[in-house]
Protein backbone atom coordinates (compact mmCIF):
# COMPACT_ATOMS: atom_id res chain seq x y z
CA UNK A 1 0.00 0.00 0.00
CA UNK A 2 1.24 3.45 -0.92
CA UNK A 3 1.89 5.90 1.84
CA UNK A 4 -0.72 8.61 2.09
CA UNK A 5 1.42 11.76 1.95
CA UNK A 6 -1.24 13.88 3.58
CA UNK A 7 -1.28 11.70 6.61
CA UNK A 8 2.40 11.19 7.15
CA UNK A 9 2.60 11.82 10.78
CA UNK A 10 4.60 14.18 12.77
CA UNK A 11 8.17 14.22 11.81
CA UNK A 12 8.56 11.23 9.51
CA UNK A 13 10.13 13.02 6.60
CA UNK A 14 12.17 10.29 4.99
CA UNK A 15 9.68 7.75 3.71
CA UNK A 16 11.93 5.80 1.38
CA UNK A 17 11.93 2.10 2.21
CA UNK A 18 8.69 2.50 4.08
CA UNK A 19 5.52 0.77 3.04
CA UNK A 20 2.28 1.04 4.97
CA UNK A 21 0.82 -2.27 6.10
CA UNK A 22 -1.92 -1.06 8.40
CA UNK A 23 -3.51 2.37 8.28
CA UNK A 24 -6.03 3.79 10.71
CA UNK A 25 -8.07 6.74 9.52
CA UNK A 26 -10.46 8.69 11.76
CA UNK A 27 -10.67 5.59 13.88
CA UNK A 28 -12.91 5.58 16.95
CA UNK A 29 -13.63 2.81 19.40
CA UNK A 30 -16.34 2.40 22.01
CA UNK A 31 -16.89 0.13 25.01
CA UNK A 32 -20.64 0.47 25.13
CA UNK A 33 -21.08 4.22 25.59
CA UNK A 34 -17.51 4.86 26.69
CA UNK A 35 -15.49 6.47 23.93
CA UNK A 36 -12.16 4.66 24.38
CA UNK A 37 -10.21 5.67 21.28
CA UNK A 38 -10.64 9.09 19.75
CA UNK A 39 -10.00 9.85 16.12
CA UNK A 40 -6.83 7.85 15.64
CA UNK A 41 -4.79 8.38 12.46
CA UNK A 42 -1.79 6.14 12.26
CA UNK A 43 0.36 4.22 9.78
CA UNK A 44 2.03 0.94 10.72
CA UNK A 45 4.85 0.10 8.37
CA UNK A 46 5.69 -3.22 6.82
CA UNK A 47 8.52 -5.22 8.44
CA UNK A 48 9.09 -2.60 11.10
CA UNK A 49 8.48 -2.74 14.82
CA UNK A 50 5.95 -0.21 16.04
CA UNK A 51 5.57 0.28 19.80
CA UNK A 52 2.53 1.71 21.54
CA UNK A 53 3.44 3.39 24.82
CA UNK A 54 1.47 5.39 27.35
CA UNK A 55 0.17 5.25 30.91
CA UNK A 56 -2.30 2.55 32.04
CA UNK A 57 -5.76 3.02 30.61
CA UNK A 58 -4.57 5.18 27.71
CA UNK A 59 -6.02 2.76 25.16
CA UNK A 60 -2.85 1.20 23.78
CA UNK A 61 -4.01 -2.39 24.37
CA UNK A 62 -7.46 -1.49 23.10
CA UNK A 63 -5.92 -0.19 19.91
CA UNK A 64 -3.85 -3.33 19.48
CA UNK A 65 -6.89 -5.55 19.98
CA UNK A 66 -8.77 -3.77 17.23
CA UNK A 67 -6.11 -4.71 14.68
CA UNK A 68 -7.28 -8.32 14.52
CA UNK A 69 -10.85 -7.42 15.48
CA UNK A 70 -10.55 -9.39 18.71
CA UNK A 71 -13.17 -7.03 20.13
CA UNK A 72 -15.74 -8.78 17.93
CA UNK A 73 -16.05 -11.45 20.62
CA UNK A 74 -17.69 -8.88 22.86
CA UNK A 75 -21.00 -7.58 21.55
CA UNK A 76 -20.92 -4.26 23.43
CA UNK A 77 -17.66 -3.17 21.78
CA UNK A 78 -17.59 -1.47 18.39
CA UNK A 79 -15.33 0.49 16.10
CA UNK A 80 -15.92 3.29 13.60
CA UNK A 81 -13.78 4.81 10.89
CA UNK A 82 -11.30 3.02 8.70
CA UNK A 83 -8.91 0.24 9.60
CA UNK A 84 -7.01 -0.64 6.45
CA UNK A 85 -4.87 -3.75 6.10
CA UNK A 86 -3.05 -3.66 2.76
CA UNK A 87 -5.62 -1.14 1.63
CA UNK A 88 -8.68 -3.20 2.55
CA UNK A 89 -11.02 -1.86 5.21
CA UNK A 90 -11.31 -4.47 7.94
CA UNK A 91 -14.37 -2.83 9.42
CA UNK A 92 -16.43 -3.63 6.33
CA UNK A 93 -19.17 -6.18 6.67
CA UNK A 94 -18.32 -9.61 5.36
CA UNK A 95 -14.65 -9.58 6.32
CA UNK A 96 -13.61 -13.18 7.00
CA UNK A 97 -12.41 -12.95 10.59
CA UNK A 98 -10.76 -16.36 10.57
CA UNK A 99 -8.72 -15.47 7.51
CA UNK A 100 -7.91 -12.06 9.00
CA UNK A 101 -6.61 -13.63 12.17
CA UNK A 102 -4.46 -16.00 10.18
CA UNK A 103 -2.87 -12.89 8.69
CA UNK A 104 -2.62 -10.97 11.96
CA UNK A 105 -1.33 -13.11 14.81
CA UNK A 106 -1.39 -12.17 18.47
CA UNK A 107 0.56 -12.90 21.66
CA UNK A 108 -0.82 -11.93 25.07
CA UNK A 109 0.42 -10.50 28.40
CA UNK A 110 0.59 -13.93 29.98
CA UNK A 111 1.69 -17.10 28.21
CA UNK A 112 -1.37 -19.03 27.07
CA UNK A 113 -0.23 -22.49 25.99
CA UNK A 114 -3.14 -24.73 25.05
CA UNK A 115 -3.67 -27.84 27.17
CA UNK A 116 -1.91 -30.12 24.68
CA UNK A 117 1.62 -31.12 23.68
CA UNK A 118 4.22 -28.63 22.47
CA UNK A 119 3.95 -30.08 18.96
CA UNK A 120 0.15 -29.86 18.94
CA UNK A 121 0.23 -26.32 20.28
CA UNK A 122 2.03 -25.29 17.11
CA UNK A 123 0.17 -27.62 14.75
CA UNK A 124 -3.20 -26.43 16.07
CA UNK A 125 -3.21 -23.09 14.29
CA UNK A 126 -1.60 -24.46 11.13
CA UNK A 127 -4.26 -27.15 10.80
CA UNK A 128 -6.98 -24.50 10.85
CA UNK A 129 -5.78 -23.00 7.60
CA UNK A 130 -3.66 -25.53 5.73
CA UNK A 131 -3.62 -29.22 5.00
CA UNK A 132 -0.08 -30.43 5.46
CA UNK A 133 1.37 -33.90 5.30
CA UNK A 134 2.98 -35.30 8.42
CA UNK A 135 6.46 -34.48 7.10
CA UNK A 136 5.50 -30.94 6.10
CA UNK A 137 3.91 -30.39 9.51
CA UNK A 138 7.05 -31.66 11.25
CA UNK A 139 9.06 -29.20 9.19
CA UNK A 140 6.69 -26.34 9.96
CA UNK A 141 6.81 -27.06 13.69
CA UNK A 142 10.60 -27.14 13.64
CA UNK A 143 10.77 -23.99 11.49
CA UNK A 144 8.57 -21.97 13.82
CA UNK A 145 10.25 -23.26 16.98
CA UNK A 146 13.63 -22.32 15.51
CA UNK A 147 12.32 -18.88 14.58
CA UNK A 148 11.10 -18.45 18.13
CA UNK A 149 14.51 -19.54 19.48
CA UNK A 150 12.94 -22.42 21.35
CA UNK A 151 13.92 -25.43 19.23
CA UNK A 152 17.12 -26.21 21.10
CA UNK A 153 15.29 -26.37 24.42
CA UNK A 154 12.33 -28.48 23.37
CA UNK A 155 13.40 -30.57 20.36
CA UNK A 156 13.69 -33.69 22.51
CA UNK A 157 10.33 -33.25 24.26
CA UNK A 158 7.90 -32.13 21.59
CA UNK A 159 5.25 -34.49 22.88
CA UNK A 160 5.28 -33.22 26.43
CA UNK A 161 2.63 -30.81 27.57
CA UNK A 162 3.09 -27.16 26.62
CA UNK A 163 2.09 -26.33 30.18
CA UNK A 164 5.21 -28.05 31.54
CA UNK A 165 7.55 -25.36 30.15
CA UNK A 166 8.81 -22.37 32.13
CA UNK A 167 7.05 -19.01 31.76
CA UNK A 168 9.60 -17.61 29.32
CA UNK A 169 9.57 -20.79 27.26
CA UNK A 170 5.77 -20.79 27.22
CA UNK A 171 5.76 -17.25 25.88
CA UNK A 172 8.21 -18.19 23.13
CA UNK A 173 5.97 -21.20 22.41
CA UNK A 174 3.08 -18.78 21.97
CA UNK A 175 5.17 -16.69 19.59
CA UNK A 176 6.13 -19.83 17.68
CA UNK A 177 2.47 -20.79 17.54
CA UNK A 178 1.65 -17.36 16.16
CA UNK A 179 4.29 -17.39 13.44
CA UNK A 180 3.64 -21.01 12.44
CA UNK A 181 0.49 -19.80 10.67
CA UNK A 182 2.78 -17.49 8.63
CA UNK A 183 0.98 -14.25 9.38
CA UNK A 184 2.06 -10.90 7.99
CA UNK A 185 1.54 -9.00 11.21
CA UNK A 186 2.32 -10.05 14.75
CA UNK A 187 0.62 -8.23 17.61
CA UNK A 188 2.40 -8.44 20.97
CA UNK A 189 0.35 -7.25 23.94
CA UNK A 190 2.88 -6.57 26.72
CA UNK A 191 4.53 -9.91 25.95
CA UNK A 192 7.14 -9.67 28.70
CA UNK A 193 5.08 -8.26 31.56
CA UNK A 194 4.88 -11.66 33.26
CA UNK A 195 8.48 -12.67 32.61
CA UNK A 196 11.81 -12.43 34.41
CA UNK A 197 14.58 -10.16 33.04
CA UNK A 198 16.46 -12.92 31.21
CA UNK A 199 13.34 -14.22 29.48
CA UNK A 200 12.44 -10.62 28.67
CA UNK A 201 15.81 -10.11 27.03
CA UNK A 202 15.36 -13.23 24.91
CA UNK A 203 11.92 -12.11 23.73
CA UNK A 204 13.35 -8.68 22.83
CA UNK A 205 16.15 -10.28 20.81
CA UNK A 206 13.54 -12.41 19.14
CA UNK A 207 11.47 -9.37 18.16
CA UNK A 208 14.52 -7.82 16.50
CA UNK A 209 15.08 -11.00 14.48
CA UNK A 210 11.46 -11.48 13.52
CA UNK A 211 11.04 -8.03 12.03
CA UNK A 212 12.92 -9.16 8.92
CA UNK A 213 9.85 -11.21 8.04
CA UNK A 214 6.92 -9.83 9.99
CA UNK A 215 5.34 -6.50 10.74
CA UNK A 216 5.36 -6.27 14.51
CA UNK A 217 3.24 -4.12 16.77
CA UNK A 218 4.14 -4.24 20.45
CA UNK A 219 2.34 -2.71 23.40
CA UNK A 220 4.62 -2.09 26.34
CA UNK A 221 4.60 -0.46 29.75
CA UNK A 222 8.31 -0.33 29.67
CA UNK A 223 9.74 2.69 27.84
CA UNK A 224 13.25 1.25 27.74
CA UNK A 225 11.81 -1.76 25.99
CA UNK A 226 10.12 0.43 23.40
CA UNK A 227 13.39 2.29 22.88
CA UNK A 228 15.32 -0.97 22.53
CA UNK A 229 13.13 -2.93 20.16
CA UNK A 230 11.04 -0.55 18.09
CA UNK A 231 11.59 1.46 14.90
CA UNK A 232 8.53 3.60 15.44
CA UNK A 233 6.84 4.66 18.63
CA UNK A 234 3.33 5.93 19.19
CA UNK A 235 2.56 7.72 22.44
CA UNK A 236 -1.05 7.52 23.57
CA UNK A 237 -2.84 9.34 26.34
CA UNK A 238 -6.52 9.20 27.39
CA UNK A 239 -7.61 7.47 24.21
CA UNK A 240 -5.82 9.84 21.89
CA UNK A 241 -2.75 9.37 19.80
CA UNK A 242 -0.55 12.23 20.96
CA UNK A 243 2.54 11.68 18.88
CA UNK A 244 4.06 9.10 16.59
CA UNK A 245 7.39 9.02 14.85
CA UNK A 246 10.71 7.26 14.56
CA UNK A 247 11.63 5.90 17.95
CA UNK A 248 14.87 7.90 18.11
CA UNK A 249 13.04 11.13 17.43
CA UNK A 250 10.32 10.42 19.97
CA UNK A 251 12.79 9.64 22.70
CA UNK A 252 15.40 12.29 21.90
CA UNK A 253 13.37 15.25 20.74
CA UNK A 254 9.64 14.75 21.27
CA UNK A 255 7.54 17.49 19.77
CA UNK A 256 4.66 17.36 22.19
CA UNK A 257 5.07 18.53 25.76
CA UNK A 258 2.91 15.60 27.01
CA UNK A 259 5.17 13.04 25.33
CA UNK A 260 8.21 14.69 26.83
CA UNK A 261 6.67 14.64 30.31
CA UNK A 262 5.91 10.95 29.99
CA UNK A 263 9.23 9.75 28.63
CA UNK A 264 11.23 11.84 31.07
CA UNK A 265 9.25 10.25 33.87
CA UNK A 266 7.59 13.41 35.07
CA UNK A 267 4.29 11.57 35.10
CA UNK A 268 2.75 8.22 34.24
CA UNK B 1 7.08 -11.47 74.79
CA UNK B 2 3.49 -10.49 74.19
CA UNK B 3 3.76 -11.62 70.58
CA UNK B 4 4.79 -15.08 71.77
CA UNK B 5 1.74 -15.24 74.02
CA UNK B 6 -0.38 -14.23 71.05
CA UNK B 7 1.10 -17.05 69.04
CA UNK B 8 0.29 -19.52 71.81
CA UNK B 9 -3.30 -18.44 71.82
CA UNK B 10 -3.41 -18.94 68.08
CA UNK B 11 -1.86 -22.36 68.45
CA UNK B 12 -4.67 -23.56 70.71
CA UNK B 13 -7.24 -22.19 68.29
CA UNK B 14 -5.48 -23.84 65.37
CA UNK B 15 -5.32 -27.13 67.24
CA UNK B 16 -9.05 -27.08 68.00
CA UNK B 17 -9.91 -26.03 64.46
CA UNK B 18 -7.65 -28.63 62.88
CA UNK B 19 -9.07 -31.46 64.94
CA UNK B 20 -12.66 -30.32 64.49
CA UNK B 21 -12.38 -30.26 60.70
CA UNK B 22 -10.51 -33.57 60.76
CA UNK B 23 -13.32 -35.05 62.82
CA UNK B 24 -15.91 -33.95 60.28
CA UNK B 25 -13.88 -35.41 57.45
CA UNK B 26 -13.43 -38.69 59.32
CA UNK B 27 -17.17 -38.92 60.04
CA UNK B 28 -17.91 -39.16 56.31
CA UNK B 29 -15.38 -41.95 55.99
CA UNK B 30 -16.86 -43.79 58.98
CA UNK B 31 -20.38 -43.38 57.60
CA UNK B 32 -19.28 -44.81 54.27
CA UNK B 33 -17.66 -47.79 55.95
CA UNK B 34 -20.69 -48.27 58.19
CA UNK B 35 -23.06 -48.36 55.24
CA UNK B 36 -20.90 -50.85 53.35
CA UNK B 37 -20.61 -53.11 56.38
CA UNK B 38 -24.32 -53.03 57.15
CA UNK B 39 -25.19 -53.69 53.50
CA UNK B 40 -22.87 -56.69 53.38
CA UNK B 41 -24.20 -57.91 56.72
CA UNK B 42 -27.83 -57.54 55.60
CA UNK B 43 -27.15 -59.26 52.30
CA UNK B 44 -25.38 -62.26 53.92
CA UNK B 45 -28.31 -64.73 53.70
CA UNK B 46 -28.66 -64.09 49.97
CA UNK B 47 -24.90 -64.17 49.40
CA UNK B 48 -24.75 -67.52 51.20
CA UNK B 49 -27.63 -68.98 49.25
CA UNK B 50 -26.84 -67.80 45.73
CA UNK B 51 -23.15 -66.90 45.77
CA UNK B 52 -21.82 -65.04 42.76
CA UNK B 53 -24.45 -66.55 40.47
CA UNK B 54 -26.78 -63.89 41.92
CA UNK B 55 -25.07 -61.47 39.54
CA UNK B 56 -25.85 -63.30 36.30
CA UNK B 57 -29.07 -65.13 37.10
CA UNK B 58 -32.06 -63.55 35.41
CA UNK B 59 -34.66 -65.38 37.46
CA UNK B 60 -36.48 -63.22 40.04
CA UNK B 61 -39.18 -65.41 41.56
CA UNK B 62 -40.24 -64.44 45.09
CA UNK B 63 -42.75 -67.32 45.65
CA UNK B 64 -40.05 -69.86 44.83
CA UNK B 65 -37.46 -67.85 46.80
CA UNK B 66 -35.28 -67.78 43.73
CA UNK B 67 -33.49 -64.50 43.13
CA UNK B 68 -31.03 -63.21 40.51
CA UNK B 69 -29.99 -59.64 39.89
CA UNK B 70 -29.35 -59.69 36.16
CA UNK B 71 -32.61 -58.01 35.05
CA UNK B 72 -32.37 -55.02 37.43
CA UNK B 73 -28.63 -54.64 36.75
CA UNK B 74 -29.29 -54.64 33.01
CA UNK B 75 -32.17 -52.18 33.43
CA UNK B 76 -30.13 -49.82 35.60
CA UNK B 77 -27.20 -49.80 33.18
CA UNK B 78 -29.35 -49.61 30.03
CA UNK B 79 -31.47 -46.68 31.25
CA UNK B 80 -28.36 -44.83 32.43
CA UNK B 81 -26.56 -45.37 29.14
CA UNK B 82 -29.60 -44.14 27.20
CA UNK B 83 -29.78 -41.13 29.52
CA UNK B 84 -26.11 -40.23 29.03
CA UNK B 85 -26.14 -40.78 25.27
CA UNK B 86 -28.88 -38.16 25.07
CA UNK B 87 -27.92 -35.88 27.94
CA UNK B 88 -24.19 -35.39 27.32
CA UNK B 89 -24.37 -33.93 23.80
CA UNK B 90 -27.45 -31.86 24.64
CA UNK B 91 -25.83 -30.50 27.80
CA UNK B 92 -22.65 -29.70 25.88
CA UNK B 93 -24.73 -27.78 23.37
CA UNK B 94 -26.56 -25.90 26.13
CA UNK B 95 -23.32 -25.01 27.90
CA UNK B 96 -21.65 -23.95 24.65
CA UNK B 97 -24.61 -21.77 23.71
CA UNK B 98 -24.83 -20.19 27.14
CA UNK B 99 -21.14 -19.36 27.40
CA UNK B 100 -20.10 -18.56 23.84
CA UNK B 101 -23.04 -17.87 21.57
CA UNK B 102 -26.04 -16.51 23.45
CA UNK B 103 -26.54 -12.74 23.52
CA UNK B 104 -25.96 -11.42 27.07
CA UNK B 105 -29.64 -10.64 27.75
CA UNK B 106 -30.58 -14.27 27.09
CA UNK B 107 -27.85 -15.87 29.19
CA UNK B 108 -29.31 -15.29 32.63
CA UNK B 109 -32.92 -16.30 31.94
CA UNK B 110 -31.82 -19.43 30.08
CA UNK B 111 -29.27 -20.34 32.74
CA UNK B 112 -31.88 -19.95 35.45
CA UNK B 113 -34.37 -22.06 33.48
CA UNK B 114 -31.83 -24.87 33.22
CA UNK B 115 -31.16 -24.68 36.96
CA UNK B 116 -34.88 -24.67 37.77
CA UNK B 117 -35.25 -27.87 35.79
CA UNK B 118 -32.95 -29.46 38.37
CA UNK B 119 -35.27 -28.39 41.17
CA UNK B 120 -38.33 -30.28 39.96
CA UNK B 121 -38.96 -33.26 42.28
CA UNK B 122 -38.46 -36.62 40.60
CA UNK B 123 -42.00 -37.76 41.43
CA UNK B 124 -43.27 -34.93 39.23
CA UNK B 125 -41.06 -36.11 36.40
CA UNK B 126 -42.42 -39.62 36.94
CA UNK B 127 -46.06 -38.56 36.84
CA UNK B 128 -45.54 -36.27 33.88
CA UNK B 129 -43.62 -39.05 32.14
CA UNK B 130 -46.32 -41.64 32.69
CA UNK B 131 -49.38 -39.49 32.02
CA UNK B 132 -48.17 -37.07 29.34
CA UNK B 133 -44.90 -38.21 27.84
CA UNK B 134 -45.47 -41.98 27.52
CA UNK B 135 -48.75 -41.83 25.49
CA UNK B 136 -47.30 -39.25 23.10
CA UNK B 137 -44.08 -41.23 22.87
CA UNK B 138 -45.97 -44.43 22.03
CA UNK B 139 -48.18 -42.74 19.48
CA UNK B 140 -45.66 -40.66 17.55
CA UNK B 141 -42.04 -41.28 18.44
CA UNK B 142 -41.77 -45.04 18.82
CA UNK B 143 -43.34 -45.86 15.41
CA UNK B 144 -40.98 -43.32 13.87
CA UNK B 145 -37.94 -44.84 15.60
CA UNK B 146 -39.00 -48.35 14.62
CA UNK B 147 -39.41 -47.27 11.00
CA UNK B 148 -36.03 -45.54 10.84
CA UNK B 149 -33.41 -46.69 13.35
CA UNK B 150 -35.23 -50.03 13.61
CA UNK B 151 -34.06 -50.92 10.12
CA UNK B 152 -30.39 -50.20 10.74
CA UNK B 153 -28.30 -53.37 11.05
CA UNK B 154 -26.98 -54.23 14.54
CA UNK B 155 -28.73 -51.41 16.42
CA UNK B 156 -32.08 -52.13 14.74
CA UNK B 157 -32.93 -54.74 17.34
CA UNK B 158 -32.86 -52.02 20.03
CA UNK B 159 -35.77 -50.22 18.38
CA UNK B 160 -38.08 -53.09 17.56
CA UNK B 161 -41.26 -54.46 19.09
CA UNK B 162 -44.56 -52.96 20.04
CA UNK B 163 -44.88 -49.32 21.06
CA UNK B 164 -45.97 -49.44 24.67
CA UNK B 165 -44.89 -45.98 25.74
CA UNK B 166 -43.32 -47.25 28.91
CA UNK B 167 -40.09 -49.23 28.93
CA UNK B 168 -36.34 -48.86 29.15
CA UNK B 169 -36.10 -46.23 26.42
CA UNK B 170 -38.81 -44.03 27.95
CA UNK B 171 -37.22 -44.29 31.38
CA UNK B 172 -33.85 -43.43 29.84
CA UNK B 173 -35.25 -40.36 28.10
CA UNK B 174 -36.87 -39.06 31.29
CA UNK B 175 -33.57 -39.71 33.07
CA UNK B 176 -31.85 -37.68 30.36
CA UNK B 177 -34.21 -34.76 30.98
CA UNK B 178 -33.49 -35.04 34.70
CA UNK B 179 -29.71 -35.19 34.34
CA UNK B 180 -29.35 -32.47 31.69
CA UNK B 181 -29.65 -29.58 34.19
CA UNK B 182 -26.86 -31.06 36.34
CA UNK B 183 -24.49 -31.80 33.50
CA UNK B 184 -25.28 -28.58 31.63
CA UNK B 185 -24.84 -26.30 34.61
CA UNK B 186 -21.55 -27.92 35.64
CA UNK B 187 -20.30 -27.69 32.05
CA UNK B 188 -21.39 -24.05 31.83
CA UNK B 189 -19.64 -23.21 35.11
CA UNK B 190 -16.36 -24.81 34.07
CA UNK B 191 -16.52 -23.31 30.57
CA UNK B 192 -16.96 -19.91 32.18
CA UNK B 193 -13.80 -20.20 34.26
CA UNK B 194 -11.67 -20.84 31.18
CA UNK B 195 -9.41 -17.75 31.02
CA UNK B 196 -10.61 -15.27 28.40
CA UNK B 197 -7.02 -14.89 27.24
CA UNK B 198 -6.74 -18.61 26.45
CA UNK B 199 -9.90 -18.48 24.35
CA UNK B 200 -8.72 -15.28 22.68
CA UNK B 201 -5.43 -16.97 21.83
CA UNK B 202 -7.33 -19.65 19.97
CA UNK B 203 -9.63 -17.14 18.30
CA UNK B 204 -6.51 -15.11 17.52
CA UNK B 205 -5.16 -17.96 15.40
CA UNK B 206 -8.32 -17.90 13.34
CA UNK B 207 -10.37 -20.60 15.05
CA UNK B 208 -14.13 -20.75 14.81
CA UNK B 209 -16.19 -20.89 18.00
CA UNK B 210 -16.58 -24.64 17.57
CA UNK B 211 -12.83 -25.15 17.16
CA UNK B 212 -12.12 -23.03 20.24
CA UNK B 213 -14.59 -24.93 22.40
CA UNK B 214 -13.80 -28.39 21.09
CA UNK B 215 -9.99 -28.11 20.94
CA UNK B 216 -9.15 -25.68 23.72
CA UNK B 217 -11.99 -25.13 26.19
CA UNK B 218 -12.98 -28.78 26.45
CA UNK B 219 -9.44 -30.11 27.04
CA UNK B 220 -8.82 -27.28 29.51
CA UNK B 221 -11.97 -28.11 31.49
CA UNK B 222 -11.98 -31.88 31.04
CA UNK B 223 -11.77 -32.64 34.76
CA UNK B 224 -14.84 -30.54 35.43
CA UNK B 225 -16.71 -31.89 32.42
CA UNK B 226 -16.06 -35.51 33.36
CA UNK B 227 -17.08 -34.59 36.92
CA UNK B 228 -20.35 -33.14 35.64
CA UNK B 229 -21.07 -36.23 33.54
CA UNK B 230 -20.35 -38.44 36.55
CA UNK B 231 -22.69 -36.34 38.66
CA UNK B 232 -25.39 -36.90 36.06
CA UNK B 233 -24.58 -40.60 35.82
CA UNK B 234 -24.75 -40.90 39.59
CA UNK B 235 -28.20 -39.39 39.53
CA UNK B 236 -29.30 -41.64 36.66
CA UNK B 237 -28.05 -44.82 38.33
CA UNK B 238 -29.77 -44.11 41.63
CA UNK B 239 -32.93 -42.38 40.41
CA UNK B 240 -35.96 -44.21 41.80
CA UNK B 241 -39.37 -42.58 41.49
CA UNK B 242 -39.34 -41.38 37.88
CA UNK B 243 -37.88 -44.67 36.70
CA UNK B 244 -40.41 -46.71 38.66
CA UNK B 245 -43.22 -44.88 36.90
CA UNK B 246 -41.82 -45.46 33.45
CA UNK B 247 -39.72 -48.58 33.29
CA UNK B 248 -42.61 -51.04 33.52
CA UNK B 249 -41.27 -53.03 36.48
CA UNK B 250 -41.02 -56.28 34.57
CA UNK B 251 -38.69 -58.92 35.97
CA UNK B 252 -38.40 -61.01 32.82
CA UNK B 253 -35.94 -60.70 30.02
CA UNK B 254 -37.69 -60.72 26.65
CA UNK B 255 -34.97 -59.37 24.38
CA UNK B 256 -32.67 -56.44 23.89
CA UNK B 257 -35.26 -54.04 22.49
CA UNK B 258 -35.28 -50.77 24.39
CA UNK B 259 -39.03 -50.57 23.82
CA UNK B 260 -39.56 -53.46 26.25
CA UNK B 261 -40.37 -52.91 29.90
CA UNK B 262 -37.68 -53.87 32.38
CA UNK B 263 -36.67 -53.10 35.92
CA UNK B 264 -33.92 -51.13 37.61
CA UNK B 265 -32.24 -51.79 40.92
CA UNK B 266 -33.60 -48.66 42.55
CA UNK B 267 -37.17 -49.20 41.40
CA UNK B 268 -37.08 -52.90 42.36
CA UNK B 269 -36.07 -51.83 45.87
CA UNK B 270 -38.78 -49.18 46.07
CA UNK B 271 -41.50 -51.48 44.81
CA UNK B 272 -40.69 -54.67 46.62
CA UNK B 273 -39.21 -53.79 49.99
CA UNK B 274 -42.63 -53.44 51.62
CA UNK B 275 -43.78 -56.85 50.46
CA UNK B 276 -40.57 -58.75 51.11
CA UNK B 277 -41.42 -61.14 53.92
CA UNK B 278 -38.97 -63.99 53.83
CA UNK B 279 -35.42 -63.26 55.07
CA UNK B 280 -33.92 -64.38 51.77
CA UNK B 281 -36.14 -61.95 49.85
CA UNK B 282 -35.11 -59.05 52.09
CA UNK B 283 -31.46 -60.08 51.90
CA UNK B 284 -31.65 -60.29 48.12
CA UNK B 285 -33.00 -56.76 47.95
CA UNK B 286 -30.23 -55.53 50.25
CA UNK B 287 -27.73 -57.27 48.03
CA UNK B 288 -29.22 -55.36 45.08
CA UNK B 289 -28.52 -52.17 47.02
CA UNK B 290 -24.95 -53.32 47.59
CA UNK B 291 -24.57 -54.00 43.86
CA UNK B 292 -25.85 -50.49 43.03
CA UNK B 293 -23.29 -49.11 45.44
CA UNK B 294 -20.53 -51.13 43.79
CA UNK B 295 -21.63 -50.05 40.29
CA UNK B 296 -21.32 -46.42 41.37
CA UNK B 297 -17.89 -47.18 42.81
CA UNK B 298 -16.76 -48.83 39.57
CA UNK B 299 -18.08 -45.88 37.55
CA UNK B 300 -16.14 -43.43 39.73
CA UNK B 301 -12.96 -45.47 39.44
CA UNK B 302 -13.44 -45.69 35.71
CA UNK B 303 -13.81 -41.94 35.41
CA UNK B 304 -10.61 -41.39 37.41
CA UNK B 305 -8.79 -43.75 35.05
CA UNK B 306 -10.26 -41.92 32.08
CA UNK B 307 -8.90 -38.63 33.42
CA UNK B 308 -5.47 -40.15 33.95
CA UNK B 309 -5.44 -41.43 30.38
CA UNK B 310 -6.54 -38.04 29.06
CA UNK B 311 -3.75 -36.24 30.85
CA UNK B 312 -1.28 -38.85 29.57
CA UNK B 313 -2.39 -38.05 26.02
CA UNK B 314 -1.95 -34.35 26.57
CA UNK B 315 1.69 -34.93 27.41
CA UNK B 316 3.74 -35.82 30.43
CA UNK B 317 4.63 -33.44 33.19
CA UNK B 318 1.23 -32.00 34.00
Amino acid sequence: MKIDKDLIMHGITDTTELETQIALRNFNFYYGKYHALRNINLDIFKRKVTAFIGPSGCGKSTLLRTLNRMYDLYPEQRAEGQLLLDGKNLLDKGVDLNALRAKVGMVFQKPTPFPMSIYDNIAFGVKLHERLSRVEMDERVEWSLRKAALWGEVSDKLHQSGMSLSGGQQQRLCIARGIAVKPEVLLLDEPTSALDPISTMRIEELVSELKDEFTIVIVTHNMQQAARVSDFTAYMYLGELIEVGRTDDIFIKPKDKRTEDYITGRFG
Amino acid sequence: MSSFLGLNRHRVGDWVFFNLTRLFALITLLLLLGIIISLIHGAMPAIHKFGFSFLWTGDWNPPAEQFGALIPIYGTLATSVVALVIAVPVSFGIALFLTELAPPWLRRPLGIAVELLAGIPSIVYGMWGLLVFAPLFAKYVQPLLAATLGNVPLIGVLFSGSALGIGILSAGIILAVMTIPFIASVMRDVFEVTPAMLKESAYGLGSTTWEVVWNVVLPYTKVGVVGGVMLGLGRALGETMAVTFLIGNMNFFNGFSLFLPGNSIASALANEFAEAESPVYTASLIELGLILFLITLVVLTFSKMLLLRLSAQEGKGT
